[in-house]
């Protein structure tokens, strides 16, 4: 069986949000772990591409995340970015970017804005791997 | 010295370690510093050309982009994080 990844409501709520509310540009974001690596928090980003096709997530506030989850004891465990168009699966450029093998990428599909499809992945070495999304039980 | 906080992605380059010691009076000193170390993260890190775009440098709290880049002064306990660009399509 594949890797599970459990996503608490208020984060898949936080992310759909900002991907609603950034339309038709991307929205971008970062995703914190705590130790025993389960998701715990979301920081909704600024794409400084404003780009409905790219998306780079502002350094300042990449910084800011980081240390706003080190002062918690978590760590920075994830990105998430929306298709606002298109099918949540990563792009050649998603898969080119994707800088951290440790990281999931989640990406929130808006295809039917009023069904946001999202699905997270690893992606190492330019592989992409599916990580099933469970909500909190 | 100064203290390099690394990403995932580049602790395997110096032996699986999240922050380095190195010295350097300023930040391009500590990279070239850093990489005579540690040669295999050049790439990563850009030759002599600057760091590359997709490369993200704060000292302290600050981007050094909006300070004097590669010639920022470090001071002895600076911390120098280095943060790769988020990005995708």
């Amino acid at each position: 069986m594949g890797e599970v990844v459990v996503v608490p409501a208020a984060i898949r709520e936080a992310m759909v949000a900002h991907a609603r509310a950034a339309r038709p540009e991307e929205a971008c974001g970062l995703l914190a772990g705590d130790a025993e690596g389960r998701l715990v928090f979301c920081y909704p980003t600024t794409n400084i591409l404003r780009s409905a096709t790219n998306y780079t997530i502002d350094p300042t506030e990449h910084f800011r995340a980081l240390r706003h989850a080190e002062s918690r004891g978590w760590e920075l465990v994830g990105a998430f970015h929306s298709h606002p168009h298109t099918e949540p699966f990563p792009s050649p450029t998603d898969v080119e970017l994707a800088a951290e093998p440790d990281w999931i990428y989640v990406i929130v599909g808006l295809a039917d804005p009023d069904r946001p499809v999202v699905r997270g992945f690893r992606i190492v070495d330019g592989e992409v791997t599916e990580v099933a999304l469970r909500g909190e039980r | 010295m100064a203290r390099i906080k690394l990403p995932t992605v580049l602790r395997p380059h110096v032996g699986g370690s999240a922050v380095v010691e190195v010295e350097g009076r300023t930040v391009g000193e500590v990279f070239t510093a850093l990489v005579e170390r540690y040669p295999s993260l050049e790439p990563q890190l850009g030759g002599d050309g600057g760091l590359p775009v997709f490369v993200n440098v704060f000292l302290d709290d600050e981007d050094i982009r909006y300070l004097d880049g590669l010639d920022t002064p470090v001071d002895d306990d600076a911390e120098i994080t280095i943060l790769p660009a988020v990005a995708g399509g």
